[in-house]
């Protein structure tokens, strides 16, 4: 199994709630710090990556043209993606003047829209292309990682998976082609990685099991399951009886407020220990724990300190799952 | 003013907002509540934890709802007055008794159920959840005899979505102007000339040929369905838009949810549905205000020694930053002037997903302000 960030093509999923965008966000910082140009792509036309980066840096919050791949920071790009306008993309550049004709018809974009699942696979379409070395976009550069923020997670399978099923329904012409294709870049794990991102506690942990479920139903299995936002475990066994009883003795508001709110902490602090314990037992694999992070609001200083944990995380991982080397004299003999 | 108040004479309650923000628990407390009072409620629960749907009784799916045992709640300590039924939304099995009921006779409603274009749509679809759910509360509404039907959405990232869903849906099995596409010497076809025979032309170079089969033969089986499909559609949105309807917006009070919150208000406003009030979950209150650090390491020390108290003053600290957040992000939600009721519910230290967490957060939604504010004070000092 290759590095994470050897990839070209991460899907971070998750149920709502869960801050998939954050990790899409920290991810794409830490791809495009190690050198990799490296573009954060949403699905649902919000920007809201671009939005909570763009603020730190001062610039206004305008909402920027759908399917515009902004550079935010060296090697960083986002882009929102916007199935319609995938639809007229990808028609003229697939059959040019014929295309440009349906793509301005009326009746075409209906038919498109209204189709079930054709918003999905004009999406899912549109990141394929990104993440090709030969871009169709005509003068437009390769990316060495795509990060897909995609939507929550029943969605999330269903995204991943629509390629194949329009694959099927078609089976011949251009879209069965391109569905195949697509398919077999998400199938494909030296390209591809699918992310799991939940926080700890009892929906977004039954959600994981099950999207790991669906997953490997498709044939495809988590690279990494990141839980975010785990509190500090702050105060020991002991103290928290301590603390139980400080909280009677308290004579003013102040201090037993004070404690309340310590006693409060624990009991949350335990029921994500047990959730984080269930998460790994169900999954029979480490995770890798982003910390909660108490801020009015995530700016771009807390999304550089969550990329440096998820650094650690993954490399910690990777070396967890490197063999030990074989010796020398061993590995000689392997070669051809 | 409390949840009871605000449903007053309505007959339906939708609960929507983004995923994540406990809509499935709220609309579980909304229905238990006014069925407390005397209501005949049914809540149409679409993902619900599994613990919450064995609180309910809802172990399997239904697809219709059943009256959730006295008995379960009473162990709570809840007399219930009236009755609460509760459901599970199958999807799947609502598209398909829509189908045949529709369909003209059973051959035809069992060739559609059969068509591989139909089963991709009836379940695989995204949208298809949110079409079957407005669906279905159609049909409760229509069928039944509940004094109140309690809808929960389902968890997509967008709410609009759902508010989308079942036109877009509908105008796609109309297929009127589909039918045109897919029989190229139709009629339609040659009147509209030219241009179609490109369009036509360039569908079948996309969609490969036995895609275009499949979509005609779909489309002459639910042809004589249009109308029925285009009648309901407009008897759905009426019903949404009725003064007995009432929609609710479900929140947690971090950045995110409330601006979508903000968003999926000012659309339903737009839309013409009847926005009723925000239910703000998950709440961290802070009634003591600003204390510098130093005041209550001060307070502290005189039951705690000083390294233990200063991690007290530091956790106390962080907390009043979540606090904080918190009122900024709930102050946006009602800008000057907006007499709209919001409804805030306290971060509890442990998930709700039983009848005792159900049985909590219903004392703070069904409690006057006067009732809230008591508890809250409680809580916090």
């Amino acid at each position: 199994m290759s590095g994470l960030l050897d990839k070209r093509l991460i899907f971070v999923t998750g149920k709502g709630g869960v801050g998939k965008s954050t990790v899409a966000t920290a991810l794409g910082l830490l791809s495009a710090r190690s050198g990799l140009r490296t573009i954060v792509v949403e699905l649902s036309a919000q920007d809201r990556i671009q939005r909570t980066l763009a603020d730190q840096d001062g610039e206004a919050g305008e909402r920027p043209d759908p399917l515009v791949e902004n550079e935010l920071s060296p090697g960083l790009f986002t882009i929102s993606i916007d199935p319609q306008q995938a639809m007229e993309e990808y028609l003229r550049i697939k059959i040019g003047p014929i295309g440009q004709a349906i793509g301005s018809s009326k009746l075409f974009h209906a038919f498109a829209m209204a189709t079930p699942g054709m918003r999905e696979l004009l999406s899912i379409g549109k990141v394929w292309e990104l993440a090709q070395l030969h871009r169709r976009t005509r003068g437009a550069a390769p990316y060495d990682l795509v990060v897909v923020d995609t939507p929550a997670s029943g969605h999330g399978v269903g995204i991943l998976r629509t390629p194949r099923t329009f694959a099927e329904i078609a089976r011949v012409g251009p879209i069965a082609h391109q569905g195949r294709a697509i398919a077999r870049t998400i199938a494909d794990s030296d390209f591809t990685a699918v992310l799991a991102v939940a926080t700890p506690e009892e929906m977004p942990v039954n959600e994981t099991l099950m999207l790991r479920d669906a997953l490997a139903s498709d044939g495809l299995s988590l690279h990494n399951v990141i839980v975010n936002a785990v509190y500090p475990s702050r105060f020991e066994a002991d103290e928290l009886l301590h603390l139980r009883e400080a909280v009677e003795d308290a004579d003013s508001p102040l201090a037993r407020a004070a404690i309340r709110a310590a006693v409060s902490e624990c009991a949350r602090a335990d029921n994500q220990r047990r959730q984080l314990t269930r998460l790994a037992a169900g999954l029979g694999r480490p995770l890798i724990e982003l910390p909660f992070v108490f801020a009015d609001h995530l700016g771009r200083g807390e999304l550089e300190r969550l990329a440096d944990r998820l650094g650690a995380g993954f490399a910690g991982e990777e070396r967890e799952a490197k063999p030990t080397r074989p010796p020398a004299a061993h590995a000689a003999e392997e070669l051809p | 003013m409390s949840i009871a108040g605000l449903l007053e004479g309505k007959r339906i309650c939708v609960c929507g907002g983004s995923g994540g923000v406990g809509k499935t628990t709220t609309s579980a407390v909304i229905a238990l509540g006014m069925a407390a009072q005397g209501a005949k409620v049914a809540v149409v629960t679409i993902d619900p934890a599994r613990r919450l749907a064995n609180a309910l009784g809802l172990e399997e799916l239904g697809n219709e709802p059943r009256l959730v045992e006295p008995g379960r709640l009473r162990s709570g300590g809840l007399d219930v007055r009236g009755e609460l039924w509760a459901m599970m939304l199958d999807p799947k099995r609502t598209f398909d008794e829509l189908i045949e009921h529709l369909a003209p006779d059973r051959g035809s409603a069992e060739e559609i159920l059969a068509n591989r274009v139909y089963r991709e749509l009836s379940t695989a679809v995204a949208g298809s959840q949110e079409f079957t759910a407005v669906s279905k509360l159609y049909e409760l509404d229509r069928d039944y005899d509940f004094d109140l039907l309690v809808l929960d959405t389902p968890p997509s990232r967008n709410a609009l979505d759902f508010l989308d869903a079942p036109g877009r849906l509908t105008s796609f099995l109309e297929g009127r102007m589909l039918k045109t596409f897919v029989r190229p010497t139709g009629l339609g076809m040659r009147i509209l000339g030219r241009g179609s025979g490109l369009l036509s032309a360039g569908l079948q170079r996309i969609t490969g040929v036995d895609l275009l089969t499949d979509l005609s033969t779909f489309f002459r089986l639910l042809g004589g369905m249009t109308e029925d499909f285009r009648v309901r559609a407009a008897e759905v949105e009426k019903m949404l838009k009725a003064d007995t309807t009432a929609f609710l917006l479900v929140t947690s009070a971090q950045r995110e949810p409330i601006d979508e919150a903000i968003w999926f208000r000012r659309t339903l406003e737009e839309s013409g549905l009847p926005f009723a009030g925000v239910i703000v979950n998950r709440v961290h209150h802070d009634i003591l205000g600003d204390s510098p650090r130093g005041d209550v390491i001060a307070a502290l020390e005189a039951g705690l020694d000083d390294e233990l108290a200063a991690r007290v003053a530091e956790n106390f600290h962080d907390y009043h930053v979540l606090a904080r957040r918190d009122e900024q992000n709930i102050a946006r939600l009602a800008p000057g002037g907006d007499d709209r009721p919001q409804m805030l519910v306290p971060h509890f230290d442990d998930d709700v997903h039983d009848v005792e967490g159900l049985l909590r957060v219903h004392r703070y939604l069904f409690a006057s302000e006067a009732e809230r504010a008591r508890m809250i004070a409680k809580v916090v000092a």
